[in-house]
């Protein structure tokens, strides 16, 4: 299959350490995300005054309770003029699509250098953790609140119950998602744990929602990242090796809906991670299929949403994830697809989906810390949650 | 046999809040009725109550009071709640057969959360919560309930 030739690339990327939670305190979420745009214009050797557009995710939140405003950012930055500004509906299944809506205001002549940036800091009266549960009740929520699925997670776990229950996937393969991710991470030097994880580590952890226990769930952190978008024309004139955006998509089916909100999906929807469509239409797009792809950065928020979206992208027949992850296809010394080899949610950091964008430039560039050999397409997926999910496979510039 | 049945959250720790669109579900539920709204053109089942149909758009609906009974779709065991150390929360997303494509998000109450299983037979009870509202939840369903019941 050929690729369709690309219009845009990413130029740079930049990054403020990750925190445990709360710990980036004092700093405000405008600082972390300041720091981590003036951090990707450094990576691109751009002004922050060349930067003429934002394309958030997530309603341009900051996690739960917070959020960006682009005219702050402007105000203490010191960029002179915006011709574009805008986020993807819902929550962090857009992360990976950002970088499409970026794309899609180069190619529709609205901006020339697009920032996609995610600040997160969790207070504790922001603590994603627990936002299911102390939200405020709204008629909608109300029928799901009560049941006592206080965190996402909780949520989730009902999801992975019921994919265990249709196609015998066992805890093995949840425990192989956060061992393998953990080991990616032990190399990493931004990652929050780097200390190897066994099989026993994870069969004795405490249960948090069966079936699902503490390894399940991801870490909970603070952070910023920042990715730089420009036309492919303009980015290689800049300091790095540009990064082609292959393709994006974003959306989803109402069948997933409101998801693990809703809990209404048929059977087969139920049990997956909602990006089949998202999916099908991103490989349309960039005319290649799963077995073009040669890393994958897999919004991990939750082991099983992992294997549910090898399933959804492609990688491995439905129902049968967890048998493949078993199998160690995920693993990045001798997996056939590498999964988050930069220890993802679950090991190096958690800033809703932006670390494994960061991941994939550094893929692509060919500098990453665990770099898979001769690695010419990674694909990145946002998270497993309320429409839209999203999906991006970036590329290595001719 | 576990020692500690499940149960729901403490009728203090849950509050809900209504709109139009809504509110004929609680209400039923106060008077200790399942009841759920049914599209009065196409005749399908939607939940939570939504404005529209979204099989035909219909505004126009009927609440059909349902039987009680369900069946568990897929459900989590909750240990870890914070100030209520010894106790476990089944969460479970019912169907409800006599309201094919519905389902509630509830609690399975007075269980042995080692004995709960997908497709086990449950059937409705109502379950206090704030503001004087009550909450269906959801108990197994034997015989000896079935006759107390009928």
């Amino acid at each position: 299959m050929a690729l369709q030739p690309p219009d845009t690339a990413i130029v740079g990327v930049g990054a403020t350490p990750y925190y445990p939670r709360g710990e980036s305190y004092p700093q405000t979420i405008t600082e972390l995300a300041g720091r981590a745009i003036l951090a990707a214009c450094e990576d691109a050797g751009l002004s922050v005054k060349d930067i003429d557009g934002f394309a958030y995710y997530s309603m341009a939140g900051g996690g739960y309770g917070r959020s960006m405003d682009t005219a702050s950012l402007m105000e203490t930055l010191g960029i002179p003029e915006i011709t574009f500004t805008a986020s993807l509906t819902a929550g962090g299944g857009g992360s990976a699509g950002s970088i499409g809506l970026a794309r899609a205001a180069i190619v529709a002549g609205d901006a020339t250098c697009v920032v996609s940036v995610m600040a997160l800091q969790q207070l504790p009266q922001y603590r994603l953790g627990g936002v299911f549960g102390k939200a405020e009740p709204t008629p909608e929520k109300s029928f799901i609140q009560p049941a006592g699925l206080t965190g996402p997670g909780h949520l989730m776990s009902v999801l992975a119950r019921r994919h265990m229950h249709m196609y015998g996937t066992r805890r093995e393969a949840f425990a192989e998602v956060a061992v393998s991710t953990r080991e990616n991470a032990l190399t990493r030097p931004t990652a929050l744990r780097r200390t190897p994880l066994t099989l026993d580590d994870y069969f004795n952890a405490r249960m948090i929602a069966e079936p699902l226990c503490l390894y399940d769930f991801c870490m909970e952190t603070d952070g910023a990242v920042a990715v730089l978008t420009t036309s492919l024309e303009r980015a290689r004139d800049l300091r790095q090796k540009p990064v082609p955006v292959i393709a994006a998509a974003h959306g989803g089916r109402r069948e997933w809906g409101r998801a693990f909100s809703w809990m209404g999906m048929p059977e087969e929807t139920f049990a997956s991670s909602g990006h089949a469509a998202v999916a099908q239409r991103l490989y349309g797009k960039a005319g290649v299929g799963p077995d073009d792809i040669d890393v994958a950065l897999l919004y991990d928020h939750f082991t099983p949403m992992v294997v549910m979206q090898l399933e959804d992208y492609g990688f491995c027949p439905k129902g049968e994830g967890g048998a493949f992850v078993e199998s160690g296809a995920i693993r990045y010394k001798g997996g056939s697809i590498p999964v988050n080899t930069h220890g993802g949610h679950l090991s190096e950091g958690y800033v809703i989906g932006m670390t494994h964008v960061r991941e994939a430039v550094e893929q692509m560039r060919g500098t990453a810390v665990n770099q898979v050999p001769d690695a010419k397409l990674a694909l990145v997926s946002g998270g497993p949650a309320t429409i839209p999910v999203s999906g991006l496979i970036l590329g290595r510039d001719a | 046999m576990s020692a500690v049945l499940s149960r729901a959250l403490p009728p203090e720790r849950v509050q809900i809040a209504t709109d139009h669109v809504t509110e004929p579900f609680w209400q039923a539920a106060r008077e200790r009725r399942l009841a759920a709204p049914r599209c009065a053109d196409c005749g399908h089942f939607r939940l939570p109550p939504t404005p529209f149909c979204p099989e035909c758009q219909s505004q126009k609906v009927d609440w059909v009071q349902l039987s009680g009974r369900a069946s568990v779709f897929s459900f989590s065991v909750v240990r870890d709640i914070p100030g209520l150390d010894d106790a476990v929360v089944v969460a479970a997303v019912v169907d409800l057969p006599d309201a094919p494509g519905a389902r509630l998000v509830s609690n399975v109450i007075d269980a042995d959360p080692d004995e709960v299983r997908i497709g086990m037979e449950l059937v409705v009870d109502f379950s206090p919560v704030s503001d004087g509202w009550l909450l269906p939840v959801f108990r197994p369903f034997t015989p000896a309930v079935e006759g107390k019941e009928g």
